[in-house]
């Protein structure tokens, strides 16, 4: 009789599956609609789930066969999922309700998302990470066209899905090309493998395949196309999603893959992931410049942002990977707050996307005009705001590691996207209102922005707290 | 003890303090708003200043340290802390920086009619960045007030600026932007090499001499811009235009001197031996600046335009000062500097008195207001000497010392800066004649009033410091005596290490 396995370091997890399983069966057979009863309970779980995370704080446990690891590094990213999710899911609740999109399995399929999503970051296996990333992206694909009788967003759904399930092939392919040239899809193997001398060709041909798949699930240059396209055709609260919790889980996947299996072939990954990183802070520069749409403007703000936190990666040292780590924190909150603006974003109760929308807002909407100054400058990385310290980390790890010239492009890159959000800022304080925007009705939104927007001005207050356990989780990435 | 009470933390935050207070106190009218926030902002820029002043009488003239140092721990990762000092180098951009800011405030009482109270919290913002970057004693911390100074001022520009503030509010962040990020890579390699961002520990470090040679490259991006050194400052002329009257006198009063006291505080004394190697360079930059932008000056129609390419010239004097590493010119450099923060601001506000009466800054359309405004041409003038530099005055003192420093370096780039001097007469003379003498022809021009009680309690303190300068400079270069001599003896001394090295070598 085979032993079952250990289950105990995956609970968050089952925890959170059992539960949207249970919700799915209440809102099928519940009279009535149910989907705030089932929001609120999927909000609620998520905490369950943060909670049980953070349990045993510094310990490092395997579950299933050492397929599932559980570690600092996996906790940190794991809350901030959780915590984005959660976010997400709370902002949306009033647009949906305003929007009359009344759909239960909205909040389950955010819960299976977020399983997906865990299991991407505690996945020390190919065929692990490869479950996780589907349940994720399979999820997310629905999310997208929830509004299924909106042509723009069921496009974006079909564009989503469409390249999701090319990257998803290019990712297994390079898997299968991994395993069968080192034997194994144990994350512990493949290491193994690389270690003994010089790797089989086979093993970096695959590496790079795998590298593509996960630049596409993070929209990182040049598999960024369907980005804008994404998140101007789907929802607000599902962009809001998109632009944080998918992007969190997969970098941390990208780091866990390219620091712990394939870290003797840094010298093969470090140049494909410097490139990557570059184009993407160039593109997120220059294409955000001429873009009307601020959903759009957002998405490739987010690529650019992506670009920034490969350079980390791209250091390839616990420096780095404590550089990422600060950047995904930070980026948390600066997006978290700016959607929260833009969900709210209606002219006498119509949603509006346009960047022109927000003319004179420091005058209509004063402390909502701060709140998106703060973010923006924020996001251009200007000092003292919280998006510096983002920059000063990962940039410090690329000058360490020699990367000096990727610094340099770097900082000039983001000297280029400070035009476009600058250009909001102008847009706000230098424009004369126009039609104005209705006033921020639900509560949820202000507090969230108003939090973020505290949170991002006094991060350089008490940096320390963040750092220092950006630190722990990376040491516990690259020892462990 | 003066030194246990942390007056220099107290004199920076005091101004976001008032500012917090502005955003979050004041209630009521629209009026209302308006008149508390002037309030609010005039006492606690007044308070900052009086308390700037127990730093002057605390400072011990005979230390060439940093005084009234305090030093905190703050970013995890060893060696970035909150560390404040002054020394004498510093000492007089705080108090210039505390000076000016309350008189910026009573300049643009009745100017500014929108949106004063964000235009208050603006100012007081900018003052804390500005006061905190001449304290700062982390390059971090420097480098985060040096860059959170283009925030406020970027408001400022683009919200109460002219017509074409939009184009100049741009220009002037990612223009200085620019050359910041890349003195960021600079700071970081430095942080790698040295294991920490503690300036006193950085000037003491001594870096390779090929690392060397490209941190200076990368800090001069920065300083050259922020100066700004011919031919990175077309920035200055349109920020300087379309900035209200305020905005302008900051600007050229305090902000131009980032740049040169960034020479003075990491350039010169961190990175020696690429000082001695690029001081040719500097010294035809700023030869160019100086006789360049001085013709560019006599061209001007718009009066503002004027000041902004005579500001260019003067940080020309300045930055071959400091790169002729004399005592002298050193000095006078930094006397040049204050001179200039005064000299240029008071004519900034002297363009703002006739501005703010008829609306125009085009030269041609003023003429003869000797004749109705005769405290105004008075004050005028004197300032106008100041910035010729005629003796007596404060702008003397700092040219003369400037020019005998470089004198000693170079003869030939003592004869091109002297140059700038005439045509630094020709121009402002020329302005003068033209605003002010000739006939009281236009009607609208002799409806105009003659400087108001307010408008005289803001010149009366320019004129009085402009005058003490020019008469007895001691007051200032007192201080500064010792700080200065023991920069120009540690770079000797490392410039002689490396001569050692080198010869060793061989």
């Amino acid at each position: 009789m085979t032993d079952l396995p250990s289950m105990l370091p995956a609970l968050p997890e089952i925890v959170l599956a059992l539960a949207a399983m249970g919700l799915l069966m209440f809102g099928v057979f519940a009279p009535g609609d149910r989907t705030r009863l089932c929001t609120q309970a999927a909000v609620a779980t998520m905490a369950l789930a943060a909670v049980l995370v953070m349990w045993d704080i510094g310990t490092a446990a395997e579950g299933f066969f050492g397929q599932f690891v559980v570690n600092d590094f996996t906790r940190f990213a794991k809350v901030m999922v959780l915590a984005a999710a959660a976010l997400a899911l709370l902002m949306g609740r009033r647009w949906f309700e305003t929007e009359g999109i009344q759909r239960f399995e909205f909040p389950v399929l955010m819960m299976l998302s977020v399983v997906g999503m865990m299991l991407m970051i505690s996945a020390n296996d190919l065929i692990g990470m490869y479950m996780g990333l589907e349940l994720q992206s399979l999820a997310l694909y629905v999310m997208a066209t929830i509004q299924r009788d909106n042509v723009r967003a069921t496009e974006a759904g079909l564009k989503y899905f469409v390249l999701g399930a090319l990257a998803s092939g290019l990712l297994l392919y390079g898997a299968s090309l991994v395993y069968g040239f080192s034997g194994t899809t144990a994350f512990g193997g493949i290491h193994d493998a690389i270690a003994g001398g010089e790797p089989p060709l086979g093993v970096v041909v695959g590496m790079v395949f795998v590298v593509s798949g996960l630049a596409f699930k993070v929209s990182a240059a040049p598999f960024h196309m369907w980005t804008p396209d994404v998140y101007e055709g789907a929802p607000t609260p599902v962009t809001a999603l998109f632009a944080v919790a998918p992007k969190v889980a997969a970098i941390s996947l990208f780091l866990r893959v390219l620091m712990d299996p394939f870290a003797g072939l840094i010298a093969d990954w470090q140049q494909v992931v410097a490139i990557v990183a570059l184009l993407s802070m160039i593109v997120g520069a220059f294409a955000a410049i001429a873009q009307e749409n601020i959903k759009r403007l957002m998405a490739y703000s987010s690529i650019g942002h992506m670009g920034f936190a490969l350079v980390g990666l791209a250091a390839g040292t616990p420096e780095g990977v404590r550089g990422v780590l600060v950047y995904l924190a930070i980026y948390l909150f600066m997006n978290v707050g700016t959607f929260a603006i833009i969900i709210a974003m209606r002219q006498q109760g119509r949603p509006v996307e346009g960047i022109k929308d927000l003319a004179g807002l420091g005058r209509t909407r004063p402390l909502v005009a701060l709140s998106m100054g703060i973010f923006m400058f924020s996001m251009a990385g200007i000092p003292p705001l919280a998006g510096f310290f983002a920059k000063f980390y990962v940039f410090m790890a690329a000058v360490e590691a020699g990367l000096i010239w990727l610094a340099v492009l770097g900082v000039l890159a983001s000297v280029v996207s400070a035009f476009y959000y600058l250009r909001i800022v102008k847009v706000m304080y230098f424009d004369e209102p126009l039609e104005g925007l209705d006033p921020m009705s639900s509560p949820t939104l202000r507090i969230v922005m108003g939090a973020s927007a505290v949170v991002v001005l006094f991060f350089f207050l008490v940096p320390g707290w963040l750092v220092g356990t950006a630190e722990i989780a990376a040491a516990a990435l690259v020892t462990g | 003890m003066i030194e246990d009470i942390s007056l220099l933390s107290i004199i920076t935050f005091l101004p976001l303090f008032g500012a917090a207070c502005i955003l979050l106190l004041v209630r009521g009218t629209e009026p209302e708003v308006a008149a508390n926030s002037r309030w609010v902002a005039l006492w606690t820029s007044a308070v900052t200043f009086l308390l700037s002043l127990g730093v002057w009488i605390g400072f011990d003239p005979a230390r060439a340290d940093f005084q009234f140092v305090e030093k905190v721990e703050w970013l995890p990762g060893h060696g970035i802390g909150y560390h404040m000092g002054v020394d004498g180098i510093s000492l007089f951009f705080v108090l210039l920086s505390t000076f000016l800011t309350p008189i910026c405030i009573l300049a643009s009482w009745e100017a500014i009619k929108t949106r004063v109270r964000e235009y208050m919290v603006a100012f007081l913002v900018l003052e804390t960045m500005m006061v905190g970057m001449f304290c700062a004693l982390d390059y971090v911390l420097f480098y985060v007030f040096f860059e959170g100074v283009l925030i406020p001022m970027f408001l400022i520009i683009g919200i109460w600026g002219g017509p074409r503030r939009i184009y100049a509010a741009f220009k002037f962040f990612l223009y200085t932007l620019l050359g910041s990020v890349l003195m960021l890579v600079a700071l970081l390699a430095m942080y790698l090499h040295a294991g920490t961002t503690d300036i006193p520990t950085l000037m003491t470090t001594g870096f390779p001499a090929a690392m060397q040679t490209w941190l200076f490259l990368a800090l001069l991006a920065s300083f050259a811009v922020k100066v700004p050194m011919w031919p990175v400052h077309t920035w200055l002329p349109d920020a300087h235009v379309e900035a209200p009257t305020a905005g302008s006198v900051i600007l050229a009063g305090v902000l131009l001197k980032m740049g040169a006291y960034g020479f003075l505080r990491f350039s010169v004394p961190m990175l020696p031996e690429a000082t001695a190697e690029f001081a040719g360079l500097i010294f035809v930059l700023s030869i160019v600046a100086v006789i360049y932008t001085s013709l560019v000056a006599l061209a001007q129609e718009d009066m503002k335009k004027l000041i902004a390419y005579s500001s260019v010239a003067h940080m020309g004097f300045v930055t071959a000062g400091i790169f002729a590493m004399t005592q002298q010119a050193v000095e006078g450099a930094i006397y040049q500097m204050l001179s200039h923060g005064i000299v240029s601001g008071a004519l900034f506000l002297c363009v703002g008195v006739i501005y703010d009466r008829l609306h125009t800054r085009e030269i041609a359309r003023y003429g003869g207001l000797a004749h109705n405004m005769p405290k105004y041409a008075l004050v005028f003038m004197l300032f106008m000497m100041a910035s010729v530099g005629l003796p007596g005055t404060s702008g003397f003192v700092g040219e003369f010392m400037v020019m005998l420093g470089v004198f000693q370096v170079s003869s030939w780039v003592a004869l091109f800066i002297a140059t700038g001097v005439i045509l630094g007469a020709v121009y402002m003379l020329f302005l003068y004649r033209r605003v002010v003498f000739g006939k009281l022809e236009k009607a609208d021009v002799k409806a105009m009033m003659d400087l108001s009680p307010r408008e005289i309690a803001i010149f009366a303190p320019l004129v009085v410091l402009v005058l003490w300068m020019g008469i007895y400079p001691s007051t200032f270069l007192g201080p500064m005596h010792a700080s200065v001599d023991n920069l120009i003896t540690t770079y000797d001394a490392a410039l002689q290490a490396a001569d050692g090295v080198s010869v060793a070598t061989r």
